[in-house]
């Protein structure tokens, strides 16, 4: 099949422009989303394309981005709003936690939410701490809230699609380190192509250890895997793809299969997505268990402004080689 | 604005009385026990701000308040069974028994809930009147805050993208002396909330005295048929609460400037003595049917507590975990269990 390389901020701007097309009551709204034309060009040329009624700028208000979101849900239309960093997300948490992911279960069902929060995630260029989070498993803790993070271009177009088309409200984060990177998209690809919400996906097929990652982490792990194959070790590469629901069964199979595992991300140690893979492993899979579950995440500071010591802070492909050769 | 017709007044006295039956229920049933929780927030003594005001709505219009909740409920029509339901957990109730004293609503009435979060509700009043502003529709949301929540972020983000995107919401503070225990003045830099409309180029209607159900109309009409043409509206309505912030409030037994204060407010400023002055005065023959109301009001709320009381509590995981998501059956075959909790 011909494809072609694309990168993640295209894939994902074609997926939200196809989707306001199909469906009237699909908008955006959010900082700079309209004359600016995106902070990171996700909605470059909407303005032009679908006018002020759809793209609509907000002034900086968090609060009332994440809130007025959930209203315009409730009330029918199917808002895609835009946080310019998830950084700017912590000001929203009450209206995502406690009012996007709660408002259908604190009336019975009532009520509908569907509603796609999407955000810039993780560290850029010496953006210093304030703005150098990937805080996905912060969000990931609410149920009621479902959480998407892709790693590839085609992952991005039809993860966006299926949270905008479902009913329940998805935080949707897009790592900024992957916006320009391209990958392959096949030419013919149909519109409603969906990835299922909670569905994840091996990127690598190998039977000596399990890497589990997500979005940028995916990265690491197939440099690693890379790495790793040139000495003759043959990694399994788990995208998750969504924080939650967790496709747990699947990294189940390959834990069986390999009876070891390292799992990787760009945020932070403490309570972490790694925290939780670990545990669900050892709670379920403690026999199929030969060695420690290692997890390489950010080192536990925040992020400084000087290169040397930015970089040091962050997990790269050969962090995740040595934490392998750790465990073989 | 039409003057309210006697049929209006009639009916305004209907469910002032029923408001303060089923509120004074709540606080006696809390007290023996049978109504459970830690929150509980009476409308006692607010009646005619939501009663006034909400006469000037129709149908299609949207309104939406905080966790003082109960009387707006009843207000809009929604069955007080349902209601008492609720404030004892059961399945029956409006909520199922999830929500509780501060989360009711009713999709069929235009209610769109009481919340929990200070000022949580307010930038949702916005999202929903943008729904209408975006089908051209002319329906307004009618938003209930508290004096408390004008100090948060989330009443100066929402009425000022209430202000610049137009949305028609009519504002009401509802303005009881106290967040929770901190007066006014020892929370706000400007005591005249409704002022705090100029900030966001907002149009206020003024100051009300809430206990005047007739007042409350006036104004609220004026402010409603400006929304529905122009924009946003903000009214303050000065009121006072009866039973305190909730049931936690152990203040007016603590401090006698609070208690005298209360008296004060009941002997003189009680809403539904100064409707029923008003319906009397200018109508000789509403004995009965005032004596009516109050007496449909306690038979309803009776009728309201049996139900509740013979009613089912939710039990089990099925319960527990319907309604966290809406069912989609292509999560449910992948997902963990930890994140299920699909129906």
């Amino acid at each position: 099949m011909a494809a072609r390389n694309v990168a993640m901020r295209e894939a994902i701007r074609r997926a939200l422009r196809e989707e306001m097309h199909r469906d009237e009551n699909v908008f955006v709204m959010g900082e700079e989303v309209a004359y600016w034309q995106g902070t990171h060009r996700v909605t470059r040329g909407f303005l032009e394309e679908f006018g002020e009624r759809r793209v609509r700028d907000t002034p900086i208000s968090e609060m009332a981005i994440g809130g007025v979101a959930v209203g315009a849900a409730m009330a029918g239309l199917r808002p895609v709003a835009e946080f310019m960093t998830i950084n700017f997300a912590f000001l929203a948490l009450d209206a995502i936690a406690n009012h996007a992911a709660k408002v259908r279960y604190f009336f019975d069902g009532m009520f509908t939410v569907p509603l796609v929060y999407r955000a810039a995630s993780g560290w850029g260029n010496q953006a210093t701490a304030s703005h150098s989070h990937a805080p996905e498993p912060i969000f990931a803790h609410f149920p009621g809230l479902y959480v998407g993070c892709p790693s590839n271009s085609l992952d991005a177009y039809g993860m966006l699609k299926a949270s905008i088309r479902d009913d329940n409200p998805v935080l949707f984060t897009e790592s900024i380190a992957l916006y320009p990177k391209p990958s392959p998209m096949p030419d013919d690809l149909d519109e409603d192509y969906l990835i299922p919400i909670g569905k994840g996906d091996i990127k690598r097929e190998g039977g000596d250890v399990t890497l589990v990652a997500y979005a940028r982490g995916v990265d690491w792990a197939l440099q690693a895997a890379r790495a790793l194959a040139r000495d003759g070790v043959e990694a399994e590469v788990v995208d998750l793809r969504w924080l939650r629901p967790l496709d747990m069964a699947l990294v189940y199979e390959s834990f069986k299969k390999t009876n070891r595992c390292v799992i990787v991300e760009e945020s932070l140690p403490m309570y972490s997505f790694g925290s939780e893979i670990a545990a669900l492993l050892q709670e379920n899979m403690f026999d199929y268990m030969d060695a420690p579950i290692k997890r390489v995440a950010a080192e536990d500071a925040p992020l400084p402004y000087s290169k040397d010591i930015e970089l040091l802070a962050l997990p790269d492909a050969q962090k995740v080689v040595n934490a392998v050769k750790e465990i073989l | 604005m039409a003057a309210p017709t006697k049929a209006m007044l009639l009916d305004w006295y209907r469910q002032m009385v029923l408001i303060r039956e089923f509120e004074e229920t709540c606080h006696r049933l809390y007290e023996e026990k049978r109504i459970t929780g830690v929150y509980l927030h009476l409308y006692s003594g607010h009646e005619a701000s939501g009663v006034g005001s909400m006469a000037a709505l129709r149908k299609s219009d949207h309104v939406i308040t905080a966790y003082r909740d109960h009387g707006i409920a009843l207000i809009l029509g929604m069955d007080p069974k349902a209601v008492m339901a609720e404030m004892m957990g059961k399945k029956t109730g409006s909520s199922g028994g999830k929500g509780g004293s501060m989360h009711l609503a009713s999709k069929d009435h235009n209610f769109w809930g009481g919340y929990a979060i200070v000022g949580g509700h307010l930038p949702l009043a916005a999202g929903i009147a943008l729904e209408a502003r975006y089908h051209g529709k002319d329906d307004v949301t009618m938003t209930y805050v508290g004096d408390g929540a004008t100090n948060n972020g989330y009443f100066h983000e929402s009425l000022n993208m209430s202000a610049i995107w137009d949305l028609p919401v009519v504002w009401i503070i509802e303005n009881n002396g106290y967040a929770m225990g901190t007066e006014v003045d020892r929370a706000s830099g400007q005591v005249e909330l409704h002022r705090k409309a100029e900030a966001y180029g907002i149009k206020s209607f003024g100051r009300v005295d809430a206990q005047n159900a007739l007042e409350v109309y006036a104004v609220a009409s004026k402010a409603v048929d400006y929304a529905r043409a122009n924009g946003p509206a903000v009214i303050e309505h000065v009121t006072y609460r009866y039973r305190g912030h909730g049931v936690s409030d152990k203040q007016y037994d603590a401090r006698e400037d609070m208690s005298a204060e209360l008296k004060e407010w009941m002997a003189t400023r009680e809403p539904i003595v100064i409707l029923r002055d008003c319906i009397e005065s200018q109508y000789n023959d509403v004995a009965d049917t005032l004596a009516g109301h109050e007496a449909d009001a306690k038979r309803i709320v009776a009728e309201a507590v049996t139900f509740a009381e013979a009613s089912e509590l939710p039990s089990g995981y099925e319960d527990l975990m319907r309604n966290t998501y809406v069912s989609s059956e292509r999560v449910h075959k992948t997902a963990h269990t930890i994140g299920a909790g699909i129906d």
